[in-house]
Protein backbone atom coordinates (compact mmCIF):
# COMPACT_ATOMS: atom_id res chain seq x y z
CA UNK A 1 0.00 0.00 0.00
CA UNK A 2 2.70 2.26 0.89
CA UNK A 3 5.67 2.38 -1.97
CA UNK A 4 5.28 0.21 -4.65
CA UNK A 5 2.00 0.46 -5.73
CA UNK A 6 1.08 4.68 -5.99
CA UNK A 7 -1.94 4.44 -8.17
CA UNK A 8 -1.04 4.66 -12.42
CA UNK A 9 -3.58 4.78 -14.57
CA UNK A 10 -4.23 2.71 -17.18
CA UNK A 11 -3.68 2.45 -20.72
CA UNK A 12 -7.21 2.29 -21.34
CA UNK A 13 -7.87 5.31 -18.73
CA UNK A 14 -4.62 7.30 -21.05
CA UNK A 15 -6.84 6.47 -24.38
CA UNK A 16 -10.05 7.67 -22.59
CA UNK A 17 -8.15 10.83 -21.71
CA UNK A 18 -6.23 11.11 -24.76
CA UNK A 19 -9.43 11.27 -26.85
CA UNK A 20 -11.42 13.36 -24.64
CA UNK A 21 -8.65 16.31 -25.08
CA UNK A 22 -8.67 15.78 -28.88
CA UNK A 23 -12.45 16.06 -28.70
CA UNK A 24 -12.07 19.48 -26.42
CA UNK A 25 -9.84 20.63 -29.05
CA UNK A 26 -11.73 19.98 -31.81
CA UNK A 27 -15.15 21.14 -30.69
CA UNK A 28 -13.04 24.82 -29.29
CA UNK A 29 -11.53 24.87 -32.86
CA UNK A 30 -14.99 24.59 -34.53
CA UNK A 31 -16.43 27.29 -32.09
CA UNK A 32 -13.65 29.77 -32.77
CA UNK A 33 -14.11 28.79 -36.82
CA UNK A 34 -17.80 29.61 -36.33
CA UNK A 35 -17.41 32.72 -34.22
CA UNK A 36 -14.53 34.56 -37.03
CA UNK A 37 -16.69 33.61 -39.43
CA UNK A 38 -19.67 34.76 -38.00
CA UNK A 39 -19.00 37.96 -36.89
CA UNK A 40 -16.01 38.66 -39.67
CA UNK A 41 -18.77 38.09 -42.20
CA UNK A 42 -21.26 39.95 -41.17
CA UNK A 43 -18.83 43.16 -40.33
CA UNK A 44 -17.47 42.41 -43.98
CA UNK A 45 -21.06 42.43 -45.55
CA UNK A 46 -21.67 45.61 -43.49
CA UNK A 47 -18.64 47.61 -44.60
CA UNK A 48 -18.52 46.28 -48.19
CA UNK A 49 -22.17 47.48 -48.60
CA UNK A 50 -22.60 50.10 -51.37
CA UNK A 51 -24.41 52.71 -48.73
CA UNK A 52 -21.69 51.45 -46.09
CA UNK A 53 -20.30 55.18 -46.29
CA UNK A 54 -23.42 57.16 -46.21
CA UNK A 55 -24.75 54.92 -43.56
CA UNK A 56 -20.86 55.24 -41.63
CA UNK A 57 -21.79 59.19 -41.91
CA UNK A 58 -24.98 59.26 -41.11
CA UNK A 59 -24.61 56.88 -37.91
CA UNK A 60 -20.87 56.85 -36.65
CA UNK A 61 -19.34 60.43 -37.32
CA UNK A 62 -17.25 61.24 -34.65
CA UNK A 63 -17.54 65.11 -34.74
CA UNK A 64 -21.34 65.15 -34.45
CA UNK A 65 -20.65 62.23 -31.37
CA UNK A 66 -18.18 64.19 -29.55
CA UNK A 67 -20.47 67.36 -30.43
CA UNK A 68 -24.06 65.83 -28.83
CA UNK A 69 -22.02 63.83 -26.39
CA UNK A 70 -22.49 66.70 -23.37
CA UNK A 71 -26.19 67.48 -23.66
CA UNK A 72 -27.13 64.19 -24.25
CA UNK A 73 -25.36 63.10 -20.93
CA UNK A 74 -26.59 66.13 -18.99
CA UNK A 75 -30.09 65.18 -20.40
CA UNK A 76 -29.50 61.41 -19.05
CA UNK A 77 -29.66 62.21 -15.64
CA UNK A 78 -33.16 62.97 -16.34
CA UNK A 79 -34.20 59.38 -17.34
CA UNK A 80 -31.87 58.38 -14.73
CA UNK A 81 -33.98 60.54 -11.71
CA UNK A 82 -36.96 59.74 -13.83
CA UNK A 83 -36.66 55.51 -13.38
CA UNK A 84 -35.11 56.26 -9.82
CA UNK A 85 -38.16 57.67 -8.45
CA UNK A 86 -40.86 55.33 -10.49
CA UNK A 87 -39.13 51.85 -9.29
CA UNK A 88 -39.62 51.90 -5.96
CA UNK A 89 -43.51 53.33 -5.93
CA UNK A 90 -44.07 50.83 -8.70
CA UNK A 91 -42.63 47.65 -6.81
CA UNK A 92 -44.78 49.01 -3.47
CA UNK A 93 -47.87 49.65 -5.58
CA UNK A 94 -47.58 46.47 -7.51
CA UNK A 95 -46.50 44.07 -4.17
CA UNK A 96 -49.85 45.69 -2.73
CA UNK A 97 -52.08 45.09 -6.53
CA UNK A 98 -50.59 41.47 -6.23
CA UNK A 99 -51.51 40.73 -2.27
CA UNK A 100 -54.68 42.46 -2.58
CA UNK A 101 -55.57 40.06 -5.91
CA UNK A 102 -54.92 37.05 -3.50
CA UNK A 103 -56.99 37.91 -1.01
CA UNK A 104 -59.72 35.71 0.22
CA UNK A 105 -61.90 37.07 2.56
CA UNK A 106 -65.50 37.69 1.40
CA UNK A 107 -64.92 41.64 2.87
CA UNK A 108 -62.16 42.30 0.74
CA UNK A 109 -64.05 41.39 -2.88
CA UNK A 110 -64.43 45.16 -3.64
CA UNK A 111 -60.41 45.07 -3.21
CA UNK A 112 -60.02 42.10 -5.67
CA UNK A 113 -62.37 43.27 -8.30
CA UNK A 114 -60.63 46.78 -8.01
CA UNK A 115 -57.46 45.14 -8.94
CA UNK A 116 -58.38 42.69 -11.36
CA UNK A 117 -59.64 45.88 -13.44
CA UNK A 118 -56.69 47.48 -12.54
CA UNK A 119 -54.13 45.02 -14.22
CA UNK A 120 -56.73 44.14 -16.76
CA UNK A 121 -57.14 47.69 -18.08
CA UNK A 122 -53.66 49.35 -17.41
CA UNK A 123 -51.96 46.79 -19.09
CA UNK A 124 -54.44 47.11 -22.39
CA UNK A 125 -53.23 50.59 -22.98
CA UNK A 126 -50.20 51.70 -24.83
CA UNK A 127 -47.67 53.46 -22.47
CA UNK A 128 -47.25 55.61 -24.94
CA UNK A 129 -50.83 56.57 -24.57
CA UNK A 130 -51.14 56.87 -21.11
CA UNK A 131 -48.65 59.22 -21.22
CA UNK A 132 -50.52 61.19 -23.52
CA UNK A 133 -53.61 60.89 -21.74
CA UNK A 134 -52.18 62.13 -18.35
CA UNK A 135 -49.68 64.65 -19.79
CA UNK A 136 -51.99 66.56 -21.50
CA UNK A 137 -55.41 65.70 -19.97
CA UNK A 138 -54.42 66.25 -16.01
CA UNK A 139 -53.16 69.44 -16.04
CA UNK A 140 -55.96 70.58 -19.14
CA UNK A 141 -58.50 69.60 -16.35
CA UNK A 142 -57.12 72.97 -14.19
CA UNK A 143 -57.65 71.23 -10.62
CA UNK A 144 -56.27 73.27 -7.97
CA UNK A 145 -52.98 71.04 -6.18
CA UNK A 146 -52.99 69.28 -9.10
CA UNK A 147 -48.97 69.48 -10.84
CA UNK A 148 -48.46 70.36 -14.31
CA UNK A 149 -45.28 69.09 -14.92
CA UNK A 150 -44.76 66.96 -17.82
CA UNK A 151 -41.94 65.54 -16.36
CA UNK A 152 -44.36 64.70 -13.22
CA UNK A 153 -47.12 63.49 -15.39
CA UNK A 154 -44.84 61.04 -17.65
CA UNK A 155 -43.02 59.55 -14.19
CA UNK A 156 -46.73 58.74 -12.86
CA UNK A 157 -47.67 57.22 -15.96
CA UNK A 158 -44.70 55.27 -16.20
CA UNK A 159 -45.73 53.94 -12.47
CA UNK A 160 -49.04 53.22 -13.35
CA UNK A 161 -48.69 51.41 -16.60
CA UNK A 162 -45.73 49.03 -15.27
CA UNK A 163 -47.20 48.20 -11.80
CA UNK A 164 -50.18 46.52 -13.67
CA UNK A 165 -47.43 44.77 -15.27
CA UNK A 166 -44.98 43.92 -12.09
CA UNK A 167 -48.74 43.48 -10.15
CA UNK A 168 -48.87 40.11 -12.49
CA UNK A 169 -45.53 39.19 -11.99
CA UNK A 170 -45.82 39.48 -8.12
CA UNK A 171 -48.79 36.99 -8.22
CA UNK A 172 -47.10 34.60 -10.20
CA UNK A 173 -44.78 34.50 -7.91
CA UNK A 174 -46.98 33.99 -5.13
CA UNK A 175 -48.87 31.58 -6.91
CA UNK A 176 -45.63 29.83 -7.14
CA UNK A 177 -45.16 28.64 -3.51
CA UNK A 178 -46.43 25.36 -3.05
CA UNK A 179 -49.60 24.91 -0.68
CA UNK A 180 -47.44 22.94 1.36
CA UNK A 181 -46.11 25.88 2.69
CA UNK A 182 -49.53 27.45 3.17
CA UNK A 183 -50.13 23.91 5.22
CA UNK A 184 -47.16 24.16 7.26
CA UNK A 185 -47.59 27.67 8.04
CA UNK A 186 -51.39 26.92 9.34
CA UNK A 187 -50.19 24.23 11.15
CA UNK A 188 -47.40 26.15 13.25
CA UNK A 189 -51.08 28.47 13.93
CA UNK A 190 -49.66 31.27 11.58
CA UNK A 191 -53.26 33.22 10.45
CA UNK A 192 -53.74 34.07 6.83
CA UNK A 193 -52.01 37.29 7.10
CA UNK A 194 -49.47 36.24 9.25
CA UNK A 195 -48.73 33.24 6.41
CA UNK A 196 -48.78 35.92 3.55
CA UNK A 197 -46.39 38.32 5.47
CA UNK A 198 -43.81 35.74 6.90
CA UNK A 199 -43.78 32.71 4.33
CA UNK A 200 -45.44 33.46 0.93
CA UNK A 201 -44.23 37.02 0.27
CA UNK A 202 -40.77 36.12 1.25
CA UNK A 203 -40.54 33.16 -1.04
CA UNK A 204 -42.30 34.52 -3.54
CA UNK A 205 -40.44 37.91 -4.12
CA UNK A 206 -37.24 36.17 -4.02
CA UNK A 207 -38.37 33.92 -7.08
CA UNK A 208 -39.37 36.87 -8.96
CA UNK A 209 -36.10 38.77 -8.89
CA UNK A 210 -34.85 38.26 -12.34
CA UNK A 211 -38.40 39.12 -13.90
CA UNK A 212 -38.47 42.19 -12.17
CA UNK A 213 -35.35 43.21 -13.00
CA UNK A 214 -36.30 42.37 -16.68
CA UNK A 215 -39.51 45.06 -15.89
CA UNK A 216 -36.81 47.37 -14.69
CA UNK A 217 -34.48 47.42 -17.69
CA UNK A 218 -37.50 47.80 -19.77
CA UNK A 219 -39.03 50.71 -17.29
CA UNK A 220 -35.08 52.76 -18.34
CA UNK A 221 -35.75 52.32 -21.37
CA UNK A 222 -39.65 53.86 -21.74
CA UNK A 223 -38.34 56.81 -19.91
CA UNK A 224 -37.85 58.02 -23.34
CA UNK A 225 -41.72 58.12 -23.92
CA UNK A 226 -41.70 61.05 -21.38
CA UNK A 227 -40.38 62.87 -24.43
CA UNK A 228 -44.12 63.08 -26.11
CA UNK A 229 -45.30 65.49 -23.52
CA UNK A 230 -42.03 67.90 -24.25
CA UNK A 231 -40.13 66.16 -21.01
CA UNK A 232 -36.12 67.01 -22.40
CA UNK A 233 -34.82 63.70 -21.83
CA UNK A 234 -31.83 61.49 -23.51
CA UNK A 235 -33.50 60.41 -26.38
CA UNK A 236 -34.96 63.92 -27.36
CA UNK A 237 -31.97 65.56 -26.80
CA UNK A 238 -30.54 63.46 -29.27
CA UNK A 239 -33.40 64.05 -31.90
CA UNK A 240 -33.37 67.45 -31.24
CA UNK A 241 -29.55 67.51 -32.33
CA UNK A 242 -30.34 65.38 -35.51
CA UNK A 243 -33.30 67.94 -36.85
CA UNK A 244 -30.94 70.66 -36.76
CA UNK A 245 -28.08 68.61 -38.16
CA UNK A 246 -29.61 65.91 -40.29
CA UNK A 247 -26.80 63.42 -38.30
CA UNK A 248 -28.01 60.33 -36.85
CA UNK A 249 -25.20 59.59 -34.61
CA UNK A 250 -26.56 60.97 -31.61
CA UNK A 251 -28.93 58.12 -31.77
CA UNK A 252 -26.37 55.92 -31.59
CA UNK A 253 -24.62 57.59 -28.76
CA UNK A 254 -27.63 57.99 -26.37
CA UNK A 255 -27.68 54.18 -27.20
CA UNK A 256 -24.68 53.66 -25.91
CA UNK A 257 -25.61 55.21 -22.83
CA UNK A 258 -28.72 53.06 -22.29
CA UNK A 259 -26.73 49.47 -23.14
CA UNK A 260 -24.17 51.31 -20.37
CA UNK A 261 -26.57 50.96 -18.15
CA UNK A 262 -28.26 47.74 -18.74
CA UNK A 263 -25.22 45.51 -19.43
CA UNK A 264 -24.33 45.55 -16.05
CA UNK A 265 -28.01 45.06 -14.27
CA UNK A 266 -28.47 41.94 -16.35
CA UNK A 267 -25.35 40.33 -15.49
CA UNK A 268 -26.25 41.48 -11.69
CA UNK A 269 -29.37 39.80 -12.50
CA UNK A 270 -28.28 36.37 -13.89
CA UNK A 271 -25.62 36.55 -10.73
CA UNK A 272 -28.70 36.97 -7.94
CA UNK A 273 -30.52 34.24 -10.08
CA UNK A 274 -27.70 31.85 -9.44
CA UNK A 275 -27.41 32.65 -6.34
CA UNK A 276 -30.83 32.22 -5.21
CA UNK A 277 -31.19 28.95 -6.89
CA UNK A 278 -28.09 27.54 -5.09
CA UNK A 279 -29.29 28.57 -1.50
CA UNK A 280 -32.82 26.86 -2.38
CA UNK A 281 -31.10 23.78 -3.35
CA UNK A 282 -29.10 23.90 -0.27
CA UNK A 283 -25.83 22.84 -1.75
CA UNK A 284 -27.52 19.78 -4.02
CA UNK A 285 -26.48 19.85 -6.94
CA UNK B 1 -21.64 12.54 -36.12
CA UNK B 2 -24.24 13.45 -38.69
CA UNK B 3 -26.72 15.78 -36.14
CA UNK B 4 -23.53 17.50 -34.90
CA UNK B 5 -22.25 18.10 -38.02
CA UNK B 6 -25.53 19.98 -38.91
CA UNK B 7 -25.94 22.09 -35.89
CA UNK B 8 -22.53 23.33 -36.88
CA UNK B 9 -23.08 24.51 -40.66
CA UNK B 10 -26.20 26.28 -38.70
CA UNK B 11 -24.06 29.10 -37.76
CA UNK B 12 -21.71 28.49 -40.71
CA UNK B 13 -24.66 29.36 -43.20
CA UNK B 14 -25.82 32.21 -40.98
CA UNK B 15 -23.73 35.07 -42.75
CA UNK B 16 -24.45 33.30 -46.25
CA UNK B 17 -28.07 33.77 -45.68
CA UNK B 18 -27.54 37.28 -44.42
CA UNK B 19 -25.38 38.14 -47.32
CA UNK B 20 -28.60 37.06 -49.76
CA UNK B 21 -30.83 38.56 -48.36
CA UNK B 22 -28.86 41.95 -47.88
CA UNK B 23 -27.24 41.62 -51.22
CA UNK B 24 -31.28 42.36 -52.69
CA UNK B 25 -31.72 45.62 -52.32
CA UNK B 26 -28.23 46.87 -52.55
CA UNK B 27 -29.50 46.56 -56.92
CA UNK B 28 -31.63 49.34 -56.22
CA UNK B 29 -28.87 51.46 -55.18
CA UNK B 30 -26.59 52.49 -58.22
CA UNK B 31 -29.99 53.39 -60.29
CA UNK B 32 -30.34 56.15 -57.32
CA UNK B 33 -26.70 57.56 -57.35
CA UNK B 34 -27.19 57.42 -61.38
CA UNK B 35 -29.71 60.32 -60.85
CA UNK B 36 -27.58 62.70 -59.19
CA UNK B 37 -25.48 62.68 -62.23
CA UNK B 38 -27.34 65.40 -63.41
CA UNK B 39 -30.58 65.79 -66.13
CA UNK B 40 -29.25 66.83 -69.15
CA UNK B 41 -32.35 69.42 -69.98
CA UNK B 42 -35.31 70.04 -67.97
CA UNK B 43 -37.49 68.75 -70.46
CA UNK B 44 -40.01 66.43 -68.46
CA UNK B 45 -38.61 63.22 -70.32
CA UNK B 46 -35.12 63.83 -68.88
CA UNK B 47 -35.63 64.82 -65.25
CA UNK B 48 -34.72 62.11 -63.08
CA UNK B 49 -37.89 61.49 -61.03
CA UNK B 50 -39.08 58.31 -58.63
CA UNK B 51 -41.32 57.23 -60.83
CA UNK B 52 -41.50 58.62 -64.39
CA UNK B 53 -44.10 60.90 -65.35
CA UNK B 54 -44.94 61.73 -62.16
CA UNK B 55 -43.87 64.05 -59.45
CA UNK B 56 -43.50 62.79 -55.70
CA UNK B 57 -43.82 65.42 -53.91
CA UNK B 58 -43.13 64.56 -49.69
CA UNK B 59 -44.61 66.28 -46.66
CA UNK B 60 -45.18 65.48 -42.78
CA UNK B 61 -48.55 64.65 -41.61
CA UNK B 62 -50.68 66.69 -40.16
CA UNK B 63 -50.31 69.26 -42.70
CA UNK B 64 -50.48 72.60 -40.85
CA UNK B 65 -52.77 75.59 -41.81
CA UNK B 66 -51.97 77.83 -43.68
CA UNK B 67 -48.96 75.90 -45.24
CA UNK B 68 -51.57 73.24 -46.12
CA UNK B 69 -55.44 73.50 -45.83
CA UNK B 70 -57.44 70.86 -44.14
CA UNK B 71 -54.08 68.57 -43.96
CA UNK B 72 -55.32 67.60 -47.53
CA UNK B 73 -52.17 68.63 -49.71
CA UNK B 74 -53.52 67.29 -52.69
CA UNK B 75 -55.82 70.17 -52.55
CA UNK B 76 -53.75 72.74 -53.92
CA UNK B 77 -54.82 75.30 -51.00
CA UNK B 78 -52.59 76.63 -48.70
CA UNK B 79 -48.93 78.13 -49.58
CA UNK B 80 -46.80 75.13 -49.60
CA UNK B 81 -49.43 73.37 -51.12
CA UNK B 82 -49.79 76.08 -53.98
CA UNK B 83 -46.04 76.98 -54.48
CA UNK B 84 -45.36 72.90 -55.02
CA UNK B 85 -48.36 72.59 -57.78
CA UNK B 86 -47.41 76.37 -59.20
CA UNK B 87 -43.54 74.53 -59.40
CA UNK B 88 -44.69 71.46 -60.89
CA UNK B 89 -46.84 73.31 -63.20
CA UNK B 90 -43.47 74.92 -64.17
CA UNK B 91 -41.61 71.33 -65.12
CA UNK B 92 -44.75 70.38 -66.85
CA UNK B 93 -46.49 68.45 -65.00
CA UNK B 94 -50.31 68.32 -64.75
CA UNK B 95 -52.10 68.29 -61.21
CA UNK B 96 -52.98 64.36 -61.56
CA UNK B 97 -49.29 63.78 -62.56
CA UNK B 98 -48.45 64.74 -58.84
CA UNK B 99 -47.98 62.43 -56.19
CA UNK B 100 -48.28 63.05 -52.34
CA UNK B 101 -46.40 60.76 -49.75
CA UNK B 102 -46.06 61.33 -46.44
CA UNK B 103 -43.02 61.87 -44.81
CA UNK B 104 -42.16 62.88 -41.06
CA UNK B 105 -39.66 65.36 -40.85
CA UNK B 106 -36.88 63.23 -39.19
CA UNK B 107 -36.86 60.57 -41.84
CA UNK B 108 -36.70 63.13 -44.41
CA UNK B 109 -33.20 63.38 -44.34
CA UNK B 110 -32.10 59.62 -43.94
CA UNK B 111 -29.09 58.07 -45.71
CA UNK B 112 -29.72 56.79 -49.10
CA UNK B 113 -32.42 57.14 -51.72
CA UNK B 114 -35.43 58.94 -50.86
CA UNK B 115 -39.34 58.39 -51.28
CA UNK B 116 -39.82 61.52 -52.74
CA UNK B 117 -38.78 63.95 -55.40
CA UNK B 118 -38.67 66.59 -52.77
CA UNK B 119 -39.98 67.55 -49.88
CA UNK B 120 -41.58 70.76 -49.06
CA UNK B 121 -42.35 70.95 -44.95
CA UNK B 122 -41.28 74.45 -43.96
CA UNK B 123 -38.01 73.69 -44.06
CA UNK B 124 -35.42 76.30 -43.26
CA UNK B 125 -32.06 75.98 -45.18
CA UNK B 126 -28.83 75.69 -43.19
CA UNK B 127 -25.29 75.04 -43.81
CA UNK B 128 -25.46 71.70 -41.76
CA UNK B 129 -28.05 70.72 -42.80
CA UNK B 130 -26.99 71.58 -46.91
CA UNK B 131 -23.98 69.04 -45.61
CA UNK B 132 -26.60 65.70 -46.06
CA UNK B 133 -29.29 66.70 -48.08
CA UNK B 134 -29.31 69.55 -51.29
CA UNK B 135 -31.93 72.17 -51.04
CA UNK B 136 -33.90 74.74 -53.38
CA UNK B 137 -33.70 78.56 -53.32
CA UNK B 138 -35.70 79.70 -50.64
CA UNK B 139 -39.73 79.90 -51.57
CA UNK B 140 -40.38 81.61 -48.00
CA UNK B 141 -38.45 83.80 -45.01
CA UNK B 142 -40.14 83.50 -42.13
CA UNK B 143 -40.17 85.78 -39.14
CA UNK B 144 -40.82 84.63 -35.78
CA UNK B 145 -43.80 85.43 -33.77
CA UNK B 146 -44.53 84.68 -29.99
CA UNK B 147 -47.40 83.08 -28.98
CA UNK B 148 -48.85 83.47 -25.69
CA UNK B 149 -52.66 83.68 -24.14
CA UNK B 150 -54.37 86.62 -23.48
CA UNK B 151 -53.97 88.09 -19.91
CA UNK B 152 -51.05 86.00 -18.86
CA UNK B 153 -47.66 87.38 -18.60
CA UNK B 154 -46.37 86.09 -21.63
CA UNK B 155 -49.16 88.59 -23.11
CA UNK B 156 -47.55 91.63 -21.42
CA UNK B 157 -44.21 91.42 -23.14
CA UNK B 158 -43.13 94.67 -25.12
CA UNK B 159 -39.56 93.34 -26.00
CA UNK B 160 -37.16 90.25 -26.21
CA UNK B 161 -35.74 91.12 -22.74
CA UNK B 162 -39.27 90.80 -21.19
CA UNK B 163 -39.40 87.44 -22.57
CA UNK B 164 -36.22 86.36 -20.78
CA UNK B 165 -38.03 85.34 -17.45
CA UNK B 166 -40.70 83.25 -19.21
CA UNK B 167 -41.45 79.29 -19.54
CA UNK B 168 -41.23 79.46 -23.53
CA UNK B 169 -41.30 76.16 -25.63
CA UNK B 170 -41.08 75.20 -29.48
CA UNK B 171 -40.67 72.97 -31.55
CA UNK B 172 -37.83 70.54 -31.86
CA UNK B 173 -35.52 71.09 -34.88
CA UNK B 174 -37.35 74.25 -35.68
CA UNK B 175 -35.83 77.89 -36.46
CA UNK B 176 -37.98 79.17 -33.51
CA UNK B 177 -36.37 76.90 -31.38
CA UNK B 178 -32.85 78.22 -32.63
CA UNK B 179 -34.46 81.52 -32.04
CA UNK B 180 -35.48 81.39 -28.53
CA UNK B 181 -31.92 79.67 -27.45
CA UNK B 182 -29.81 82.02 -29.51
CA UNK B 183 -31.57 84.94 -29.77
CA UNK B 184 -33.57 85.19 -26.63
CA UNK B 185 -31.92 83.38 -24.22
CA UNK B 186 -34.14 82.80 -21.31
CA UNK B 187 -32.96 82.55 -17.79
CA UNK B 188 -35.34 79.10 -18.16
CA UNK B 189 -34.39 76.24 -20.71
CA UNK B 190 -36.77 76.20 -22.98
CA UNK B 191 -39.37 73.40 -22.94
CA UNK B 192 -39.40 71.63 -26.65
CA UNK B 193 -41.87 69.65 -28.59
CA UNK B 194 -42.53 67.16 -31.02
CA UNK B 195 -44.73 68.90 -33.31
CA UNK B 196 -46.62 71.72 -33.04
CA UNK B 197 -49.65 70.54 -31.35
CA UNK B 198 -47.62 69.74 -28.17
CA UNK B 199 -46.83 72.66 -27.77
CA UNK B 200 -50.04 74.47 -28.38
CA UNK B 201 -51.44 71.76 -25.55
CA UNK B 202 -48.53 72.62 -23.48
CA UNK B 203 -49.58 76.41 -24.20
CA UNK B 204 -53.77 75.88 -22.96
CA UNK B 205 -52.42 73.74 -19.91
CA UNK B 206 -50.03 76.45 -18.58
CA UNK B 207 -47.22 74.24 -19.14
CA UNK B 208 -45.86 77.34 -20.83
CA UNK B 209 -46.03 80.96 -20.92
CA UNK B 210 -45.78 81.70 -24.23
CA UNK B 211 -44.04 79.61 -27.56
CA UNK B 212 -43.16 80.10 -30.88
CA UNK B 213 -43.39 79.74 -34.03
CA UNK B 214 -43.04 81.74 -38.11
CA UNK B 215 -45.41 84.07 -38.33
CA UNK B 216 -48.20 82.58 -40.61
CA UNK B 217 -48.83 79.43 -38.28
CA UNK B 218 -48.99 81.95 -34.76
CA UNK B 219 -51.24 83.85 -36.90
CA UNK B 220 -53.37 80.31 -37.80
CA UNK B 221 -52.70 79.35 -34.24
CA UNK B 222 -53.89 82.71 -32.87
CA UNK B 223 -57.02 83.30 -35.08
CA UNK B 224 -58.18 80.15 -35.29
CA UNK B 225 -57.00 77.28 -33.38
CA UNK B 226 -56.59 79.12 -29.69
CA UNK B 227 -58.93 81.43 -29.89
CA UNK B 228 -58.12 83.41 -26.69
CA UNK B 229 -54.28 83.52 -27.43
CA UNK B 230 -52.61 86.40 -29.24
CA UNK B 231 -49.23 86.93 -31.01
CA UNK B 232 -47.41 88.88 -29.09
CA UNK B 233 -44.59 90.25 -31.03
CA UNK B 234 -42.64 89.28 -34.44
CA UNK B 235 -38.76 89.50 -34.74
CA UNK B 236 -36.03 88.57 -37.53
CA UNK B 237 -33.91 86.02 -35.30
CA UNK B 238 -30.66 87.76 -36.42
CA UNK B 239 -27.86 84.68 -36.69
CA UNK B 240 -26.32 85.97 -39.58
CA UNK B 241 -27.94 85.79 -42.47
CA UNK B 242 -31.84 85.50 -43.36
CA UNK B 243 -33.01 81.65 -42.45
CA UNK B 244 -35.60 80.75 -45.62
CA UNK B 245 -37.61 77.64 -46.26
CA UNK B 246 -36.40 75.65 -48.45
CA UNK B 247 -37.44 72.33 -51.00
CA UNK B 248 -35.09 69.03 -49.32
CA UNK B 249 -33.60 66.60 -52.10
CA UNK B 250 -31.77 63.80 -51.80
CA UNK B 251 -28.32 65.11 -51.68
CA UNK B 252 -26.85 65.41 -55.85
CA UNK B 253 -30.46 65.67 -57.26
CA UNK B 254 -30.23 66.48 -60.36
CA UNK B 255 -33.49 67.89 -60.03
CA UNK B 256 -32.67 70.77 -57.94
CA UNK B 257 -31.29 73.20 -61.12
CA UNK B 258 -34.87 72.63 -62.55
CA UNK B 259 -37.25 73.67 -59.39
CA UNK B 260 -34.71 76.81 -59.05
CA UNK B 261 -35.27 77.64 -62.20
CA UNK B 262 -39.07 77.02 -61.99
CA UNK B 263 -38.88 79.15 -58.56
CA UNK B 264 -36.93 81.64 -60.32
CA UNK B 265 -39.76 82.40 -63.27
CA UNK B 266 -42.63 82.03 -60.12
CA UNK B 267 -40.56 84.78 -58.29
CA UNK B 268 -40.24 87.14 -61.26
CA UNK B 269 -43.77 86.92 -62.79
CA UNK B 270 -45.10 87.42 -59.59
CA UNK B 271 -46.53 84.43 -58.63
CA UNK B 272 -45.03 83.51 -55.49
CA UNK B 273 -46.13 87.06 -54.16
CA UNK B 274 -49.65 86.88 -54.83
CA UNK B 275 -49.45 83.29 -53.42
CA UNK B 276 -47.98 84.78 -50.75
CA UNK B 277 -50.48 86.97 -49.85
CA UNK B 278 -53.04 84.93 -50.98
CA UNK B 279 -52.48 82.18 -48.33
CA UNK B 280 -50.55 84.64 -46.07
CA UNK B 281 -51.44 87.68 -46.42
CA UNK B 282 -53.61 88.22 -42.81
CA UNK B 283 -49.80 88.82 -41.55
CA UNK B 284 -49.97 92.48 -40.67
CA UNK B 285 -49.84 94.93 -38.04
CA UNK B 286 -48.10 92.70 -35.63
CA UNK B 287 -45.80 94.78 -33.77
CA UNK B 288 -41.82 93.62 -33.94
CA UNK B 289 -40.00 92.66 -30.70
CA UNK B 290 -36.71 94.28 -30.14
Amino acid sequence: MSDSSAWSPSPRELERRLLRRRLRLRSTLIAATALVVVFVGLAVLVVTSPGWDRVREAFFNGHHARASLPEIRDAFWLNVKMFMIAEPLILVLALSLAIARSARSPWLVPLRVAAVGYTDVIRGIPTILLILLLGFGMPGLRLQGVPNSPFFWATTALVISYSAYVAEVFRSGIESIHPSQLASAEALGLGRAQTMRFVVVPQAVRRVVPPLLNDFVSLQKDTALASTLGVFEAVFVARDYTNYNFNYTPYVVVALFFVALTIPLARFTDWLGRRYAERERAGAR
Amino acid sequence: MSLRGSVVTLPLLLPVLLGAAACAPSDESPTASDSSTGAASCAKADLPLREPGTLTIGTDSPAYDPWFSNNDPTNGKGYESAVAYAVADQLGFSRDEVTWVKVPFNSSYKPGPKDFDFDINQISITPARAQVVDFSDGYYAASQAVIALKGTPGAEATSLDDLKGLRLGAQTGTTSLTAIRDVIQPDQDPAVFEDTNAAKQALQNDQVDAILADLPTAFYISAVEIPNSTIVGQFQPETGQQEEFGMLFEKGSGLVPCVNDALATLRSDGTLDDLEKKWLSDVVDVPTLQ
